[in-house]
């Protein structure tokens, strides 16, 4: 399972064929096993519930439902859920939670003067440095436009739907931002969070809603920008 | 997804004498054949707070299956470092059954939840989630006799749902003997009063049999028939799973 | 799991939509969630019903049984609420006994209907001080979005009214429908800065002050109430309560009985 599958493989195919586990997904050399499938005897097989795809050489499943699973480079939406004397424990979205150390701040924290930067029930925008074998997750804030998050609203998505939420090239969230003058950052966590006008933001999750329950279907850039247009109609 | 299934060629003409439960024609009481299925009707991602679910109802069960996970075991020390631990809970309502039952695990669901756990940690991927664990949650909300089975099979359905990597599904339905016959899938009356019951579960893919008990008598000659059967139906029940997760899915591919 | 972080930046966007008319959801401050109701529908129990109050979900069976009555009311029969709150139904629940949340919810769903005398315990008597009839009403939570209260009593009231008590499989003479009088219904209403909001969502209910639960007969008579969470109602609050409570309880009686 040595691909990465963070592109979209669902935009735009005609051919979407959804297997489970345990479906024979190829029976000779010509393809390897990709992301989401095992080999066994020669024969390739769907680790999990998903979309076949097949690129470059390899077969893999895109799945269409399960936890985010953070990788290096992630930038993600936390939580603040436990306060140490040297870090605070963030939760992302994922089966762990991660710990922030205060070394990885932008600020200089004295020993145990941790609670006056960041508060359980706080938001923050990290990255996420590393993810060991054992799954434990380091994640900074030191990075430019890491910080804790202020007004707006966070809402979540299923992670398997963050390519659908940002759309091809971004093309999606050009299309929010520009009916409704949010401020919007989706987070490979699933966690999205919108900044604006209160009229904005309603419309923008609303939007993002139905973006998730009409995920899969073709033609979804126009319908939620039909549906935005109809939001601004009503406001006016 | 409503379907009879029929394995009675697998038996022949096996002629008893007139008896209770099964009749001259070889027709049980409820006018199935030996080696036919009850309906089976299989729902997958039926809740809305779990990661995963299903809903299966069987003959005169209804049974529901959540799965919670993976997320990091706690406390710590049930960790293991090396992979996900799987906490199957099988539950009866208190109204699920004629006699109303007191609220809270028995010795019974405590051990049926035991051996359905190392059932489905055989087709689980754990490894990559040490130190997690996955919660199976079983309700069975109305019993009428095989409900560890449909719980089963309703509980690989939701992990699938769930988006966890597995091997494969987990068909399990259950055999015995009534009135010296093998037959497939005990109904209430044939599990009160017949000789022997056989709940399995099997790995549709390479015919591995993961859930196995037994109770009551049975020659081996008997058994090897009784496990012909249960196999053969598991690959039924498999199709019904997998129908029931595109299913579950294909209407988002549908213009 | 068990305590639950509520994000600051939520709590303060559903304070901000409060104070614009707004809520979460869309919906306007008076109105309940969509109600479906499948009564019936488990087959080994007396009497069942299903109630999804948007996404929370609560399914009601009854079962009766014959048994000894409570020595100081030998001539009535027992009414007896149970409820869990199964880890099926939210993350936030975890296996093991009831704990205070689930034995606050059967006690409130029991108040309901025994102060409405909703079915009359002395009509329940087989053979005083030795047989009575036992009505046992098992709450079992399916799915958790909030509102608990509220679901529950509907699935309740819809449960009871569709039981019929087994006799002859006692030898006790013909079956019979549980023998209904009065019809309770709740209505539960959050306060949320100083906003009054019904049928609260399980985010609406994480970030309010007071949460009230009223219990309403058929002639809007109050029969029950409860008060919860760590905030306060002013007098005129509760007068206010009082009114959005008798609206809401008659157009949710209707729905479960319809």
């Amino acid at each position: 399972m040595e691909k990465d599958s963070k592109d979209d493989g669902i935009e735009g195919r005609e051919l979407r064929e959804i297997v489970v586990p345990g479906d024979v997904l190829a029976a000779d050399d010509a393809l390897k096993s990709g992301v989401g499938t095992y080999k066994e005897k020669e024969k390739i097989y769907a680790a999990q519930l998903g979309v076949k795809s097949v690129r470059a050489g390899y077969v893999n499943v895109v799945p269409l439902s399960g936890k985010y699973m953070p990788r290096s480079g992630d930038s993600v939406i936390g939580t603040i859920i436990d306060i140490g004397a040297t870090n605070w424990l963030v939760d992302i979205n994922a089966p762990y939670p991660a710990p922030l150390h205060v070394n990885e701040v932008p600020w200089k924290v004295e020993f145990g003067d941790t609670s006056h930067y960041l508060r359980v029930g706080d938001a923050i925008l990290v990255k996420v440095l590393n993810v060991d074998e054992t799954k434990r997750i380091q994640v900074t804030m030191k990075e430019h436009g890491l910080r804790r998050l202020t007004g707006g609203q966070i809402v979540e998505v299923a992670s398997s739907k963050v390519p659908r939420v940002i759309g091809r090239n971004g093309s999606m969230i050009s299309l929010l931002k520009d009916y409704t003058g949010c401020r919007i950052f989706v987070g490979q966590n699933g966690r999205i969070w919108v900044d604006g006008e209160i009229e904005g933001i309603v419309s923008v999750i609303l939007a993002i809603q139905k973006i998730e329950e009409e995920a899969q279907v073709m033609g979804l850039t126009d319908s939620i920008k039909e549906f935005l247009e109809g939001m601004s109609e009503k406001k006016s | 997804m409503r379907r009879n299934l029929n394995y009675g060629f697998l038996l022949g003409g096996m002629n008893m004498d007139e008896k209770k439960l099964i009749n001259e024609k070889n027709i049980r009481l409820d006018g199935r054949k030996l080696g036919e299925l009850r309906p089976i009707k299989i729902e997958a991602g039926v809740l809305n707070r779990a990661d995963g679910s299903a809903y299966i109802e069987w003959g005169g069960n209804k049974v529901l299956a959540a799965v919670y996970g993976p997320i990091e075991a706690k406390p710590r020390h049930i960790q293991n470092p090396t992979k996900a631990i799987i906490d199957c809970r099988y539950n009866m309502a208190a109204f699920s059954v004629g006699e109303r039952k007191r609220p809270g695990p028995g010795r019974r669901s405590i051990e049926i939840s035991k051996v359905m756990s190392e059932a489905l940690e055989y087709v689980v991927f754990t490894e990559k989630f040490p130190r997690a664990k996955i919660d199976v949650y079983i309700e069975v909300l109305q019993a009428s006799a095989g409900t560890r089975c449909a719980g089963l099979t309703a509980a690989s359905v939701a992990l699938a749902d769930a988006g966890i990597p597995m091997i494969d599904l987990l068909p399990a339905c259950a055999v015995g003997k009534v009135e010296g016959q093998v037959v497939l899938d005990l109904d209430k009356e044939e599990d009160n009063f017949g000789e022997a019951d056989i709940p399995l579960s099997v790995v549709p893919r390479t015919n591995e049999i993961v859930l196995l008990q037994m109770d009551g008598q049975l020659t081996i000659k008997e058994f090897e028939k009784c496990m012909e059967m249960g196999m053969n139906a598991c690959k039924d029940i498999y199709e019904l799973q997998k129908a029931a997760l595109k299913e579950r899915y294909a209407v988002f591919t549908e213009e | 799991m068990g305590e639950v972080v509520v994000l600051e930046i939520v709590r303060d966007h559903i304070h901000r939509l409060a104070d614009h008319g707004k809520r979460i959801d869309g919906r306007g401050f008076d109105e309940v969630r969509p109600i479906s109701i499948e009564k019936g529908l488990i087959g080994t129990a007396e009497g069942s019903a299903r109630v999804k109050l948007g996404k929370t979900d609560v399914l009601v069976g009854v079962k009766v049984d014959i048994g000894e009555p409570f020595s100081d009311r030998p001539k009535d029969g027992v009414l007896l609420t149970g409820a869990e709150l199964k880890p099926m139904a939210s993350p936030e629940f975890e296996p093991g006994p009831p704990r205070p949340n689930a034995i606050e919810l059967a006690r409130v769903v029991d108040r309901g209907i025994r102060e409405s005398k909703m079915f009359a315990l002395e009509k329940l008597c087989i053979d005083p001080g030795k047989k009575v009839w036992m009505v046992f009403v098992d709450v079992q939570v399916i799915d958790f979005d909030g509102n608990l209260f509220d679901a529950s009593s509907m699935a309740a009231l819809a449960a009871l009214t569709t039981t019929t008590v087994n006799a002859s499989k006692f030898d006790q003479g013909e079956d019979f429908p549980l023998p209904i009088d009065h019809y309770p219904a709740s209505c539960t209403i959050v306060k949320i800065g100083d906003v009054l909001m019904v049928d609260p969502s399980l985010q609406e209910e994480q970030v309010a002050n007071a949460r009230l639960t009223v219990s309403m007969d058929e002639a809007s008579n109050i029969r029950a109430m409860q008060k919860g969470f760590k905030g306060a109602f002013t007098y005129d609050e509760l007068m206010e309560c009082m009114k959005k409570v008798q609206v809401i309880t008659k157009d949710i009686r209707k729905k479960v009985l319809g």
